[in-house]
């Protein structure tokens, strides 16, 4: 077969290698000369380079006795440097990796041909491939239908003649904003050297219309200290935009797409290269298997779900980045452990294999400074999901929420949450979601009593179901009832097609609303109630004023969405003292709703009036909201809600496991977690 | 887990003769349920139709839609079809319904497609609400609903209204994925215990290369996605018990395996296969 391979980087040239040694005519063709240097190292993990030893046993030699290697992750946070140990990192100058390849293939009888630019699809080959990178000419030729958008922050590539030993990451605040630094070693002279910040503090620098020249010293006196008297070299380093390219289908006809032609992964988690390369060994693999037609869906088949996987984690590392300005008021430890665990491919159980040390100290600190104790040297703890938590006065036992309906409480408690929470409890008759929702009369001391037996605390979860009321109690949700009660909300809109349409909130219900939640946490105050949870989320009523897609309303309470919500917290407040916690929507996830940065304010404002907890909540404003479910898909609002509002925050959104809990609270996401573990048949042979 | 089996009506040229003794063995087991797709533009036979058919002959079996393009019928005439189909069977329906994925059944059904989303939602909304006091019978206790469909929208209407989700095919991983996915909104639409969770998949043995080329067929709507799905058709029994072992361990229901060539030796095959 006769294959011809348009660009010379590590996917296209590995490729070439592999094909030959297969007996197939391979050329290799590309823009640029063979020495051209683009950027300075390349990253790999350790899986990737069992993968290469067994592709090709020769090329695997020559790169890994070039390699760096090291196991540390250093972070430079504030005044101090940690160090976190245990794992694998190895890189290699890219023009040394270029060079190895080439070597090979031609030796293997690939014809190499540089300076030549291909833009038409007319090789006279029986198969194509696009291996000419993020930007490719071939794809385009190729009518490829591609998603091309930049990702992340802006960054710049330089190189250091500072030899680390560690991967290193320098953030530094500046007073245009923070810059933060993503630098590795890649041979025994020099290390690659990332600067990166956000848009907006790139433009307040001035960064946007500096030469070349100027950005570089710019960088190399911000990081004059990190840098330690060595130099920072420029080779084009511009600020750039990452290029995320996504595309649904890698071949048509008998073209196919390899490495970032086909799919990008930011930077920040350094796996282009190693995809890159996996590319090519999957799709020799195939066509070793079968002929061309069948081979290219198979090698999609087996690359595509891997590469979803790394885009995600990516995508969550390259936001994490863009957002980390908001972390500066975390201690060093939680912010490492944030930082080490951006992108949900590691985990506090991952690390605790990685750096037991490390571990050892995170959940010794966290336990400390939830007690408010101080640290003593090489004292243990629980981990991070049992440790207590003050808030509002009380003392949680641990970090473990569960929302349970009302018979089921005191299992709850006795299955070791440190807070239980009753499901939606009506404040009156007519703020109920079904004739079966419960509303705070007189029974619930004796639940209390058996969650307080337990040595759990115990809240309520007080609310009026606004448009979302006087629906079917079982097999749906939001069906309305034949013959339901009258409804009210912020504006005169039904939530379904179906719903009845409510009435627009006057002044007067508006008080009877607000006495009805205050007698309401009065009764669950009397009744033993710990927490009192007020419940301005999922398009409830009180959540109905905060967006504009249900408060349509001309007077002040559509001038100022939060006057009446905030009138309730106030009187409830007033009148209750103890832990107060709201659970409130932070988006709408719908098109012109409520807006994260909307939502953040809102629980500032919540926790400037006495809220001492926020639930985090998305979604369910409108009965057309989009969420886009995953495990612990609410965790980055949490997190966002907690470090910019600063204001306590519990979380669910599908947590299963103890691992993600203690994730999320060390690394500072949340304060408790709503958990929702899986039941085992385990349970039942061992009980 | 429990697996079951597809009837072949989507494949075309299917005869009535063959359709009928599909579903006669099929009841005879080892399979616990008999699914039926959907296509209007196609030479298939209707699903409803072919339920009623197998109903006639079977005792045993449950009848499922997994899918039927809900918004191609009004709400009352999608109502009366799956009343109808569950009186036939004795109680032994369940109704998987979704938006589907092609432009020209729309257009031949003359229903807004940009749309179909909400309509969905608002036929749920009427079978689990106006139905009952619509006058339209006859009146059955409960049909078991599914709801299909990958984006978050879709979830969140499965969970609203459904007893369960219908995942559209896949290998077990795409599967595991979703299925979190449909947990995850159920948690979310505070409904209590799990949703159950559905998956199919395509097999033929006699005549793999017909069964991936009616693939390619069924699915060229999709584009270049034919060939994924044609490389998906599980064409041993070893690939179909290695399929049904990956969907039992992604925590799967009902697993319905779907016949790409219209052949009873194939039937058997599988049932050989799997039990």
């Amino acid at each position: 077969m006769r294959v011809s391979i348009v660009g010379g980087g590590p996917s296209g040239l590995y490729l070439a290698i592999l094909l030959r040694k297969a007996g197939h005519d391979v050329s290799v063709v590309e823009r640029n000369a063979p020495d051209a240097t683009f950027g300075w190292g390349v990253v790999f993990s350790e899986e990737t380079l069992g993968s290469l030893r067994d592709a090709d046993y020769p090329t695997y030699l020559e790169i890994t006795d070039s390699f760096a290697r090291w196991t540390s992750i250093d972070i430079h946070y504030r005044d101090t440097v940690l160090r976190s140990s245990g794992h694998t990192f190895s890189a290699i100058k890219r023009t040394h990796l270029l060079d190895i390849l080439q070597r090979r293939a031609r030796s293997l009888g690939a014809s190499l041909t540089f300076h030549q630019e291909v833009t038409s699809l007319d090789r006279d080959a029986d198969l194509v491939v696009a291996a000419d990178g993020s930007n490719s000419t071939l794809r385009r030729a190729a009518g490829f239908d591609t998603s091309l958008t930049p990702q992340g922050c802006k960054y710049v590539w330089f190189g250091t003649d500072l030899v680390l030993d560690a991967f290193t990451f320098v953030f530094k605040e500046t007073e245009h904003g923070l810059f933060q630094v993503h630098a590795y070693p890649f041979d025994e002279h020099t290390s690659t050297w990332i600067v990166e910040t956000t848009e907006a503090t790139w433009q307040r620098a001035g960064l946007d219309t500096m030469s070349e020249e100027d950005s570089l010293a710019f960088c190399r006196s911000l990081f004059a200290d990190a840098l330690d008297g060595h130099q920072l070299m420029s080779n084009k380093s511009i600020w750039l935009d990452f290029p995320l390219v996504r595309n649904e289908h890698w071949h048509r006809g008998n073209v196919v797409l390899i490495g970032d032609a086909a799919h990008t992964a930011h930077f920040s988690i350094g796996s282009g290269t190693k995809l890159a390369m996996e590319d090519a060994i999957a799709l020799a693999g195939a066509l070793e298997r079968y002929p061309v037609e069948k081979a290219l869906v198979d090698y999609e088949l087996e690359r595509q779900p891997v590469v979803e996987r790394f885009q995600q984690a990516a995508g969550d590392s390259a936001a994490y980045f863009g957002r980390v300005a908001s972390h500066l008021s975390l201690a060093p430890i939680q912010f490492a452990a944030n930082l080490l665990t951006r992108s949900g491919r590691i985990s506090h159980a991952n690390l605790m294999q990685r750096d037991p040390k490390f571990m050892r100290v995170l959940d010794a600190w966290f336990t400390a400074s939830a007690t408010e104790t101080p640290m003593v040297p090489g004292a243990v703890a629980p981990p991070p999901m049992f440790a207590p938590l003050r808030v509002g006065g009380l003392t949680a036992r641990n970090r473990v929420v569960r929302a349970t309906p009302v018979e089921r409480l005191a299992d709850a408690a006795r299955a070791g949450a440190g807070l239980v929470m009753t499901g939606f409890v009506a404040v009156a008759d007519d703020g109920r979601t079904t004739p079966a929702c419960p509303v705070l009369d007189d029974l619930w001391a004796p639940v209390v009593k058996d969650v307080h037996d337990t040595g759990a605390l115990v809240g309520v979860r007080l609310g009026h179901a606004g448009r979302r009321g006087a629906t079917r109690p079982t097999g749906s949700v939001d069906v309305p009832l034949r013959d339901g009660w009258p409804l009210l909300s912020a504006s005169p809109l039904p939530y379904t097609p179906f719903s009845a349409v409510p009435a627009e909130m006057s002044e007067a219900d508006m008080t009877r609303v607000r006495d009805d939640f205050v007698a309401a946490a009065g009764r669950a105050r009397e009744a033993g109630f710990d927490a009192l949870e007020l419940d301005i989320a999922d398009g409830y009523l009180l959540a109905s004023f905060l967006s504009p897609l249900t408060n349509r309303r001309d007077d002040v309470y559509g001038a100022e969405p939060l006057r009446f919500p905030l009138s309730v917290v106030d009187a409830v407040r007033e009148a209750c003292p103890g832990l107060l916690i709201a659970r409130l929507t932070i988006t709408d996830w719908a098109r012109g709703g409520t807006t994260v940065e909307q939502g953040i304010d809102h629980a500032r404002a919540l926790a400037a009036h006495g809220v001492d907890l926020i639930h985090v909540r998305a979604g369910h404003t409108t009965a057309t909201s989009r969420p886009e479910y995953r495990r612990g898909y609410l965790t980055t609002l949490s997190d966002r809600v907690r470090n910019e509002a600063g204001v306590p925050t519990l979380v669910g959104g599908y947590l299963t496991t103890p691992d993600e809990v203690n994730t999320v609270v060390a690394a500072g996401r949340a304060d408790l977690c709503l958990f929702d573990p899986w039941p085992s048949p385990l349970e039942e042979v061992v009980s | 887990m429990k697996v079951g089996v597809g009837l072949p009506n989507t494949i075309p040229g299917i005869s009535g003769e063959v359709l009928v003794e599909w579903a006669r063995q099929v009841d005879t087991g080892p399979f616990g349920t008999l699914g039926v797709l959907d296509r209007l533009v196609y030479d298939s036979i209707e699903p409803f139709a072919a339920l009623s058919a197998a109903a006639a002959v079977t005792s045993r079996v449950r009848l499922a839609t997994n899918i039927a393009i809900g918004p191609l019928r009004s709400p009352a005439l999608l109502a009366k079809h799956a009343l109808s189909v569950d009186a036939l069977s004795g109680g032994r329906f369940t109704l998987g319904l979704g938006v589907g994925a092609r432009r020209d059944d729309y257009e031949a059904a003359g229903v807004a497609r940009n749309t179909r989303g909400a309509a969905l939602s608002e036929q749920l909304a009427y079978l689990r609400g106006q139905l009952d006091s619509s006058g339209i019978g006859p009146a059955r206790p409960g049909i078991e609903l599914l709801v299909g469909g990958s984006s978050g929208a879709a979830f969140t209407r499965m969970a609203r209204y459904a007893d369960g989700y219908a995942h559209g095919g896949g290998p077990p991983r795409a599967f595991g994925a979703a299925a979190n996915r449909a947990r995850a909104a159920w948690r979310d639409l505070e409904r209590p215990g799990e949703p159950t969770l559905w998956g199919q998949g395509y097999f033929a043995f006699g005549d793999p290369d017909g069964g991936s080329a009616y693939l390619r067929d069924y699915y060229a709507f999709t584009g270049p996605f034919a060939e994924k799905i044609a490389a998906g058709n599980l064409t041993s029994a070893r690939a179909v018990r290695d399929f049904v072992r990956g969907y039992e361990a992604e925590g799967c229901d009902e697993l319905i395996l779907y016949p790409t060539t219209a052949s009873l030796d194939d039937l058997a095959r599988l049932a050989e296969a799997v039990s």
